[in-house]
């Protein structure tokens, strides 16, 4: 913990299983403050269930997992875990910034309502200050004039760049996102990127679980390549593209460029 | 292939076709005119109906047998009752539901138990059973539980810790018996209904809430109980229809303060049974009417961000913003 300011996300040794069939076995990262650090592998191999982990949407079976240096879901005393409330989860949860694959965004609220929710209801700041900022956000993603629209008339792009807005909104200081382009037609997966490489250029600190090849390796600042579980495979994007040492990541990239 | 479109091509004239002739459409319309015309000629004129008895004055000054103080009052009983059980209903229900989906085993079985219970009773037989519950207890209020054999047992013989009470039979008769047994037997039901509701929205959304920062209570109270109302809304105004219609049970508890009770009462005392029925289909069915177009509304309510309405809605906001009109939220106005 000497250093832990200059780590944003810390994983130690992390197990995950789900009964009897373990997904995670034994997983370690370290993502530094402004760092793009982005998750490659086959489906099932567990990087969802992983990014999951990180605010604790998934409880880990062994391991540690910190981010920006406080255990995410225990509280350790006298050399014991200690599980924490709900109440103290949902306060981590609100420095984390998650973005689902399917965007989840709520349909009965429009899109305004939506970015607006959970500063007001969680952080109950002030209405006319949160209006503003989520105003401003939404017009950062290119969406000032759907304020009033529910998501249901979105496009796909455009809900998740909404989805990105909400998660903004509550001034994280780490953003993960699960898939964030998978559900999305071909054609409206540059907005979204593009939307993402502003965010990494402004010098947000991101998980990014992605299939795009070619943001990982353009705005990524590390690459980690999981199989069966593990880490395969890590290092500097360019480098672990251009020239996998494994036999697994070869075969994986092979197919997907 | 080697024909290319462009846009100097004529567009041809637009189809004029004869279109499909549906006979059956027409015998179907005549069948149904001539049932119709029947209907109202027997309304206009059959004099069994007595028009004059259900509209105008039943008895030497007297108002019509629908409008009448007792039945009026009797009306106020019925709307009173259906509210007020239903509101039972509705608030046991949503809390039995979402004990049902807790993940605390205890909360859950008993959730489940007075499912089992008051839906497996009939109606009738809970509003006489409610009506004599007063046999069981002379009194009742708050209190210290088992006081009397906490009493004995540090040898007190008449220690009391009852800190309010009332006579049973005063709380436990009437209006508040056939309440409470419509009430509780309408919650069983109603705990049905709001489950389906609830397990029918995607747990994605619960996650995202969840993600946010957003507490157990929140998510469900802000993002989850609204989008269910979509599914809930409707059996709930089935069941609000039934619980108008079956008001008239309390009459066994005895409730006098009903609206088919009064009405029977004036049809034993006069004699004339035919007039009074259709006085009180005609009573159900404005209160039905009222409440359909009521559930209406909620459901356009819950409607939001779904559907063709709100598609239509949000086109005409567009028009207005793209007209330099002011953008409309929610919260603005």
């Amino acid at each position: 913990m000497t250093d832990s300011t200059a780590e944003m996300v810390r994983a130690d040794n992390v197990h995950k299983s789900f009964g009897s069939l373990e997904v995670l076995k034994g997983i370690d990262l370290v993502v530094k403050p402004g760092e793009v650090c982005c998750v490659l592998g086959p489906s099932g191999s567990g990087k969802s269930t992983f990014l999951r982990c990180i605010n604790h949407l998934e409880k880990i079976n062994a391991g540690r997992i910190l981010v920006d240096g406080d255990l995410v879901g225990y509280r350790e005393r006298g050399g014991k875990l200690h599980e924490l409330g709900e109440k103290d989860v949902a306060k981590q949860r609100r420095s984390i910034g998650m973005v689902f694959q399917r965007f989840n965004l709520f349909p009965h609220m429009t899109v305004l309502d939506n970015v607006m929710e959970a500063p007001c209801r969680v952080k109950r700041e002030s209405k006319a200050e949160v209006r503003e900022r989520a105003t401003a956000l939404l017009e950062r993603v290119g969406l000032s004039s759907k304020i009033g629209n529910y998501p249901g008339q979105l496009s796909g792009g455009q809900q998740q760049r909404v989805a990105i807005a909400r998660a903004l909104a509550m001034r994280p200081k780490l953003m993960l996102f699960d898939e964030p382009t998978s559900a999305l037609d071909p054609e409206l997966v540059g907005e979204v990127l593009d939307t993402m490489k502003d965010l990494a250029a402004e010098g947000m600190t991101m998980i990014v679980v992605t299939h795009e090849i070619g943001f990982a390796r353009e705005v990524g600042d590390s690459l980690i390549f999981m199989d069966g579980g593990v880490v395969v495979e890590q290092g500097a994007p360019r480098e672990v593209i251009a020239n996998p040492q494994h036999e697994r990541t070869r075969a994986f990239l092979s197919k997907v460029l | 292939m080697s024909e290319q479109s462009t846009t100097e091509r004529a567009r041809p004239e637009a189809i004029k076709a004869v279109p499909v002739r549906h006979p059956l459409r027409w015998v179907s319309i005549a069948v149904i005119a001539v049932l119709f015309a029947m209907f109202v000629h027997l309304l206009l004129t059959n004099d069994n109906f007595r028009w004059s008895y259900i509209f105008v004055s039943y008895e030497e000054g007297k108002r019509g047998v629908m409008f009448t103080g007792p039945v009026l009052e009797g009306l106020r009983g019925t709307l009173l009752l259906t509210v007020t059980s239903m509101a039972i209903g509705i608030g046991l229900g949503t809390v039995l539901a979402v004990m049902r989906l807790s993940p605390n085993r205890i909360l859950s079985s008993v959730a489940f138990v007075y499912t089992w219970f008051f839906r497996a009773v009939p109606r009738l037989i809970l509003a006489i059973l409610f009506g004599n519950l007063n046999i069981l207890w002379s009194r009742i209020g708050f209190g210290l539980p088992f006081d009397e054999q906490i009493g004995k047992l540090f040898g007190i013989d008449d220690f009391n810790g009852q800190f309010y009470s009332i006579r049973a039979v005063d709380l436990l008769a009437g209006f508040v018996a056939g309440m409470l047994a419509l009430g509780l037997s309408e919650a069983a039901y109603m705990a049905e209904i709001v489950r389906a509701g609830l397990q029918s929205v995607d747990t994605g959304q619960s996650e995202a809430a969840v993600a946010l920062g957003m507490s157990r209570f929140q998510v469900l109270r802000r993002i989850v109980l609204p989008q269910a109302m979509r599914v809930i809304v409707p059996p709930t105004g089935n069941e609000t229809i039934a619980m108008v219609k079956d008001t008239s049970l309390v009459a066994f508890v005895p409730v006098a303060g009903e609206l088919w009770f009064q009405l029977n009462n004036i049809s034993a005392r006069t004699f004339v049974v035919f007039p009074v029925l259709v006085a009180a289909v005609i009573w159900y069915l404005i209160i039905c009417t009222v409440l359909m177009i009521g559930q209406y509304f909620i459901e356009r309510h819950y409607g939001r961000g779904y559907g063709a309405s709100a598609r239509a809605k949000q086109r005409l906001r567009n028009i207005e913003v793209e007209q330099g009109g002011k953008i409309t939220t929610g919260e603005a106005s």
